[in-house]
């Protein structure tokens, strides 16, 4: 059954989002009282079901004029534009039927290049997943696992948030804990590999914070989590520019997150037993090189506790 | 354990590492010659600045990488991966990965699109919708914690579909929580008020690799010629 919903301006879209035993749940009226400076305004008021569970009381989204979903099925459609789409003057943004358009290219490429010429790969893949890899990588655009380091589909479980951060398992936010439950613990994945890289942002935003940082700032809450890194590289390197402090923070940044892997009492039983490697990868895209190194767990486990973790093998390509 | 199976298991565990890490190195090495080296232009304009159109939530697993399924190349998407490809509402209070990875994207890179891919087979919506409602949290304390995020669409897919198979009704739910992330996107401040001047465009999709299709849709916001009234 193919998932294609239809709409209409005005219309409550067929959308099971939408769709529900009560009449609707997204009511459209143009707003009479707006003002006749430039664009003429719909109230969106949307319900507290929309929203599940959470607390929401009635929200007023006012939207310019028409909120309209349309659908687009890539494996249907021959070239033709998207029906009934008009450019106005005001949108700045890319024009929609370009974006469809190239969407459509690309995935049909994959499909061709990729899918079809593998088809057997796939379908085992559909059935289960084994990858040997989980990756933890920053969102950053340049920084690509699958890009730079080749993975293919089924290579590697991706994690990808700023500043490619792990919290502590006792405390922070739980996206990531998440994922490294579900890889370790469900698929058994054999090695995990966290990658950071130069010109870091979120690394460049933690070094920037004055102390605790901007309580209402996303970013700031989020790379506090790498902050004994900024201890670190402070307490060694505050006498160079700030950039270097950054690289170095870069860096420092893989080895904590890797010691707070070792807090997961799940993650370390896994190391111990041999059956979980856990590396560490810088990828400077200014030089093109890539460091990598691995977590000696037995050395580590020799260190005083807190002064971080033993290396070996490492090298550099 | 006598000392010799010992060295054994030593030398299997240090195998497997090291064949790991060939693995990655090959993978690097052919990177830098057939993609870095042959476009210097692109690569040192990409190590001053990033300029992605686009911002993309995608799910953690390992058969759905955009890079792979949509092309996208250095440079072009800001794509944060988690279980389930999912956006908790805005609140202040948790959750600030997220949050952080929408606000740098959307404030500092100013992205155009915001695109969601579902998938099918999806490990975390089958987990959302396996969760026993009143029943006691199972050792997948993480996990449950985060996928829950996704129970509007699965209340909404369990009243509406429930003489589905659980099969059907996962698949209606990737698309579903789909839905529910491109509705949570617009409570982020940030987002709506971009959304409402036309500068951000949020788009859903569902790749099935079973069948190897593609969906996609768009939440589509845009303003008419003006009316005065005088």
């Amino acid at each position: 059954m193919l998932f294609v919903p239809c709409c209409r301006i005005f219309e409550t879209p067929n959308f099971p989002f939408m769709a529900s035993s009560s009449p609707t749940h997204l009511s459209l009226s143009l707003d009479p009282s707006s003002s006749s400076s430039s664009t003429s305004l719909l109230n969106l008021q949307t319900q507290r079901t929309i929203f599940g569970s959470k607390d929401f009381e009635k929200t007023h989204l006012r939207i310019p004029v028409s909120f309209r979903k349309k659908a687009v099925n890539l494996q249907m459609m021959a070239s033709e534009k998207t029906p009934g789409l008009t450019q106005e003057a005001t949108v700045d943004r890319e024009d929609n039927t370009d974006v469809f358009d190239d969407m459509k290219q690309r995935f049909l490429a994959f499909k061709k290049h990729k899918y079809m010429d593998n088809l057997e790969h796939f379908k085992k893949l559909a059935d289960a997943q084994a990858p040997k890899f989980l990756v933890i990588a920053c969102a950053d655009s340049r920084v690509c696992p699958s890009a730079i380091l080749g993975f293919q589909p089924g290579d590697a479980f991706t994690v990808r948030n700023i500043a490619n951060l792990v919290p502590s398992y006792e405390s922070g936010p739980t996206e990531t804990k998440a994922a490294l439950e579900f890889s370790v613990n469900t698929l058994n994945v054999e090695n995990i590999l966290i990658i950071g890289h130069s010109r870091c942002g979120g690394i460049q935003a933690l070094m920037s914070m004055q102390g605790e940082g901007d309580s209402r700032s996303f970013i700031h809450n989020w790379v506090k989590v790498g902050k004994k890194a900024k201890e670190s590289t402070k307490a060694v390197a505050s006498n160079l520019h700030f950039d270097h402090q950054c690289q170095h923070c870069e860096k420092a940044s893989i080895n904590h997150s890797l010691e707070r892997l070792l807090g997961y009492p799940w993650i370390e039983e896994k190391v111990r037993k041999g059956s979980l490697s856990l590396h560490g990868g810088y990828y400077d895209f200014i030089n093109c090189t890539f460091e990598k190194w691995t977590v000696d767990y037995g050395e580590s486990r020799g260190k005083k506790e807190g002064s971080g973790i033993a290396v070996k093998n490492r090298s550099v390509w | 354990m006598s000392t010799e199976s010992y060295d054994e298991l030593e030398e299997h565990k240090s195998n497997k590492s090291s064949d790991a890490v060939e693995r990655i190195q090959s993978g690097f090495i052919h990177f830098k010659t057939h993609k870095y080296l042959k476009k210097p232009s692109l690569y040192n304009a990409l190590a001053k600045s990033q300029n992605p159109k686009f911002l993309v939530f995608a799910c953690s697993d390992s058969r759905v990488s955009p890079a792979h399924i949509v092309n996208f190349q250095p440079g072009e998407a800001f794509e944060i991966r988690n279980i389930a490809n999912m956006v908790p509402l805005f609140d202040k209070t948790q959750h600030s990965g997220t949050g952080a990875a929408m606000e740098y994207p959307i404030t500092k890179l100013n992205v155009e699109n915001i695109l969601v891919i579902g998938h099918s087979r999806c490990g975390g919506i089958e987990a959302l919708m396996s969760i026993e409602d009143d029943a006691a949290p199972n050792k997948s304390i993480f996990i449950e914690d985060w996928v829950k995020i996704g129970t509007a669409a699965k209340n909404r897919i369990k009243q509406e579909f429930g003489d589905l198979s659980f099969e059907e009704q996962c698949t209606l739910c990737e698309k579903e929580a789909v839905n529910v992330t491109l509705a949570n996107l617009l409570s982020y401040p940030f987002v709506r008020e971009r959304v409402e001047k036309g500068k951000l465009a949020l788009r859903g999709a569902h790749y099935d690799f079973v069948n190897g299709t593609f969906e996609l849709w768009e939440l589509d916001v845009k303003t008419t010629t003006a009316f005065t009234f005088s």
